[in-house]
């Protein structure tokens, strides 16, 4: 029964140093007699094929748990296959989401309920659900042929084989069909509604509201009334059939968490960095161009700012990789905020551009949302493997600025951090976000617009050497180069990507002008450092011995493993780097007081390297490439490891 | 009638001067570096001598070009430029051409940088028809990496890459940029001056991508490539030149003539000895590219016999990036948008 799991909390990963709800708190009952227990946190895996709908399913459950005030985290899953064959393995698509009653920092390391709605679903999912805990199958998909598709000799549903599950079978298609009997819809349709009964079942399990859902169907199908209310009859029903059934004898709430004041939404990562480079373009009175060729994971940028062309933004959809950054540069040739979003791949092909923008010293934002590599690699999948590509790829010493979001709503304030670089130095600059930043959602308190900073793009207007325009004399702090747009009179003027004198930016040869020049670029980027805020180091009793260096969406398994490791009594200290090139200051300084630094990276040790290199410090690896983020519970093992070895 | 005179939509955006100008106004302070002899010194000419006539502000003139001998162009212009990377100008124009209908925006190419490594940049700014002026200079050979073969290099050439000869099939780029929906196509010679600033003048004034071919000699690593088009014993019976209105006749009393072919194909023939009604009369506004495709295809890749120059097409199509324009000002409504509301969003909570 469901119940099991809130008798045992030791079963249960908490992530806080909050206690889950124990049973003898507060218990109400519902009009229907059934118990309703209180629970601390929750982590449900929605599973199917890709074309049930899970991950529609997994962000209506995740608006009304925003709604109601739960701190959440999700993790879609899903495979690059659009349709892969249905019912096979290649083709299972999954939506996690961990919500709680107090501030969590992961989408959770385990499922506590995994809802499989076919054998491949089931077969894919259940070695990360523990004993003890819920399976809910939808058992008409558990047909010979379907069982057959992925390899399972006998039923699982009948073999014994998931005795140690708490099972709930239930008929998911067929109740559909009988609820939606007299509704004028095709079969195929009403079956295509089982995951809204999945949803009105789950919804009535953890006592979610419906309001939401109900209205999003009615927007979602307002052109097709049949199938509007084929849906929202599917929902109602599934939400019945758990007042009704014996198979839940129990249902559930998780209470609001403590959240900071303010107004809040849930995001995902793409929309929040879009929304950053709008915010950007609004504070630095540049038009925002984005010049983007389609890939996964990072095509939801360019249709969110499609979107948005009230907000005076352009985007071309390029031909090519190289014409969606070179337009882009182009763009900010001309007096644009140019931006570029690709992933991995696409910033193979840009390098030479992203080198001629070093060389022009023109503003430019590269979005490189990372995916799962070498090559195609993992389309679909996270990872941080791009740190040493972005630092390093390209000809020459071309140094460029990167900026790195730790969470899918700090997207946002990365853009705008990586926009503001880029116009300040006119430099292009690198914003590493990733697969599983992009995808993920969290609440995310929404910004004051007019609290936001300003962004001076300080255009040149007057000539500057002897009645002159020297395009490469510098502003002497920042080490920036006056950026004259086109059409700016008495200032016209040639740029390129041939080596320029100092000052003057005519064509050069000259040996020591280039040693100059090469160390003055990296001059330039190494004094952004003085206006990025130093690391913060999380040590709460400052007698820590152990650091955890971590970059990029790595920030919520590390903290939660740090608040486990915390928990039981042990000391380590957290940092995590927003900037990775320039360094902050104070990073050095801060290394050198720990005896230990574990660097956990979703790669084979890219930061690792770098540290290093840099501080000569001798940085331990924890590396994982698996296209998925960390477990906490993982990292807090790997942490307690260094700290008892010491 | 003057350039001035005429209806110019390609450039209706762009601030105008009374400021008298000259060729001189177009010049730098920079030393010319090509070769001594190459066919660019003509065109550079020809460009500063030409820019007057437009009267345009020149801090609204940009040039932007890639890599390659041709690509040195814009160092030599007293305008904005910029000298960027191996086949890309096309695409960094469009970001350009697509945020400032103020401006004036010219490519500067090469058969290389056009053709082989930027080829896609080209078609696809053609097809779109981004408000650009594209000069390729075409001088079927590689110059600035000292003499490979090129994409315009007929087969079986002898280069440096090809000691036994070239297995490359020659592309032909007004044949190219008429099968990516190019809205202006032109070709001319850096050895006629007058062909030259005409063409130029018609593409100026042409709203969209204009791309124009400009057969160029490389007198170090190819030169008289176009030796036969030039030679003032050959060029007669061997040049084509299209005028709009008139029969496509050649040679020095006119006596050769392009001809409709029974089987629809067009030829050439000795006009004393076709039919009147056979001759074709050349209308570089037709919307059918038919006629400017099979013109293009008139020449032989290796005795250059049958080269037409001239404007092969030129109709209109809104530009690209007027379309972008409208959808941006579409959207905007007589109100600012309220970037509060978009990152709020639909579903939010409070919290006090």
């Amino acid at each position: 029964m469901v119940g099991t799991c809130t008798d045992n909390s030791a079963l249960w990963v908490d992530n806080g140093p909050w206690p889950r709800a124990q049973s003898t708190e507060e218990v109400r009952v519902t009009s229907t007699a059934k118990t309703v227990v209180p629970l601390g946190h929750v982590v449900i895996r929605f599973a199917g094929d890709s074309g049930d709908g899970m991950q529609l399913t997994g962000d209506r459950f995740t608006s009304e748990t925003a709604g109601l005030g739960n701190d959440l985290s999700t993790l879609p899953d899903f495979p690059a296959e659009i349709r892969a064959p249905a019912g096979t393995l290649a083709g299972v698509s999954a939506f996690q989401l961990h919500f709680a009653d107090h501030d969590i920092m992961t989408p959770g390391d385990r499922p506590d309920v995994l809802v499989a709605m076919n054998p491949a679903a089931l077969k894919a999912n259940l070695k990360d659900l523990r004993p003890g805990f819920d399976l809910i199958v939808n058992t008409d998909e558990f047909t010979k042929r379907n069982l057959e598709k992925v390899g399972y000799g006998t039923n699982p549903l009948e073999d014994g084989s998931l005795d140690q599950y708490a099972v709930h079978d239930i008929a998911l298609t067929s109740m559909t069909l009988e609820a939606l009997a007299d509704f004028d819809v095709s079969k195929k349709e009403a079956e295509r509604a089982k995951n809204m009964f999945a949803l009105g079942l789950l919804c009535w399990l953890y006592s979610r509201p419906t309001e939401g859902t109900l209205e999003f169907l009615r927007s979602k199908f307002a052109k097709k009334p049949q199938i509007m209310a084929a849906n929202i009859a599917a929902f109602e029903a599934g939400w019945s059939f758990g007042e009704t059934t014996e198979s839940f004898s129990v249902r559930y709430e998780v209470k609001q968490a403590p959240m900071v004041p303010g107004t809040s939404r849930n995001i995902t990562g793409n929309p929040a960095l879009a929304y950053g480079l709008i915010a950007a373009s609004r504070q630095s009175g540049l038009p925002l161009f984005l010049g983007s060729y389609p890939i996964t994971p990072a095509s939801d940028i360019l249709h969110e700012l499609s979107k948005h062309k009230d907000f005076g933004v352009v985007t071309v959809q390029a031909e090519d990789e190289i014409a969606g950054v070179t337009a882009a540069l182009g763009a900010s040739y001309a007096g644009s905020l140019g931006v570029t979003t690709t992933s991995g791949p696409g910033v193979a092909l840009k390098s030479e551009a992203i080198g001629l923008a070093v060389s022009l010293e023109l503003p430019l934002v590269i979005v490189d949302v990372q995916r799962g590599g070498p090559s195609t690699g993992l389309p679909t999948k996270t990872e941080q493997a791009d740190l040493l590509q972005a630092m390093f790829g390209r000809n020459g010493e071309a140094p460029v600025p990167i900026v790195a979001p730790q969470s899918p709503g700090d997207c946002f304030n990365a853009a705008l951090e990586a926009a503001r670089i880029a116009i300040t130095y006119r430099t292009p600059v690198f914003l590493l976000s990733d697969g599983y930043l992009a995808n993920g959602s969290e609440p995310w308190r929404v910004p004051e617009v007019s609290a936001l900073p300003r962004i001076d793009p300080d255009f040149a207007t007057e000539t500057n050497h002897d009645g002159e325009f020297w395009p490469y004399l510098r502003n002497p702090e920042t080490l920036a180069r006056p950026w004259a747009l086109p059409g700016t009179p008495g200032l016209e003027h040639r740029i390129g990507g041939l080596e320029k004198a100092d000052g003057s930016g005519d064509i050069s040869y000259d040996p020591e002008n280039h040693d100059r020049m090469v160390r003055i670029r990296q001059a330039k980027v190494d004094a952004i450092a003085a206006t990025i805020p130093p690391v913060e180091v999380d040590d709460p009793s400052g007698n820590a011995r152990v650091l955890i260096l971590g970059w990029g969406s790595t920030y919520g398994p590390i903290g939660a493993a740090c608040r486990a490791v915390r928990s039981e009594g042990l000391e380590v200290a957290q940092a995590h780097l927003r900037y990775l090139n320039p360094f902050p200051a104070n990073l050095g300084e801060v290394l050198h007081s720990y005896d230990r630094v574990i660097v956990p990276e979703m790669n084979l040790g890219q930061l690792a390297f770098l540290i290093r290199g840099r501080f000569l410090v001798d940085a331990i690896g924890y590396n994982q490439v698996r296209g998925l983020p960390f477990t906490s519970d993982e990292l807090k093992q790997a942490i307690t490891d260094v700290i008892s070895s010491l | 009638m003057t350039a001035t005179d005429l209806p110019m939509p390609g450039l209706a955006g762009v601030p105008r001067t009374d400021e008298k100008q000259t060729a001189k106004s177009f010049k730098t302070d920079q030393e010319v570096r090509w070769c001594p002899g190459c066919g660019d010194y003509a065109m550079l000419g020809a460009v500063q001598g030409f820019l007057p006539e437009l009267g345009l502000r020149k801090e609204n003139i940009v040039f932007i070009s890639g890599i390659g001998c041709s690509s040195r162009f814009p160092y030599y212009m007293n305008t904005y430029g910029m000298h960027s990377i191996h086949g890309r100008a096309p695409a960094i124009a469009t970001g350009v051409a697509v945020t400032r209908p103020d401006l004036s925006v010219w490519v500067v190419t090469g058969d290389g940088d056009a053709l082989s490594i930027g080829g896609n940049h080209l078609i696809h700014a053609l097809r779109r028809n981004v408000n650009l002026k594209i000069l390729l200079f075409n001088n079927r050979i590689y110059g600035l990496t000292k003499g490979q073969y090129s994409p315009t290099s007929e087969t079986g050439k002898i280069t440096k890459s090809t000691p036994m000869g070239s297995l490359d099939y020659s592309f032909n780029p007004v044949s190219i940029a008429l099968g990516a929906e190019a809205s202006f196509v032109a070709r001319t010679i850096d050895s006629d001056r007058q062909h030259l600033t005409e063409t130029l003048r018609r593409a100026a004034a042409h709203e969209g991508t204009a791309l124009v071919e400009i057969l160029q000699n490389c007198n170090i690593f190819n030169d008289d490539a176009w030796a036969p088009l030039k030679d003032i014993d050959t060029r007669d019976d061997m040049l084509i030149r299209l005028v709009d209105g008139e029969q496509i006749r050649f040679g020095k009393d006119g006596q050769h003539a392009v001809v409709r072919g029974k089987d629809g194909h067009i030829t050439v023939a000795e006009a004393a000895e076709v039919d009147e009604s056979d001759l074709i009369v050349f209308d570089s506004h037709a919307e059918d590219p038919g006629l400017a495709f099979a013109l293009s295809r008139l020449a032989d890749f290796h005795s250059l016999a049958d080269t037409a120059i001239g404007v092969f097409r030129d109709v209109q199509r809104p530009s690209y990036d007027r379309l972008v324009r409208e959808q941006v000002a579409a959207a905007q409504g007589a109100q600012e948008p309220d970037l509060q509301a978009l990152l709020l969003g639909k579903d939010t909570w409070t919290v006090n």
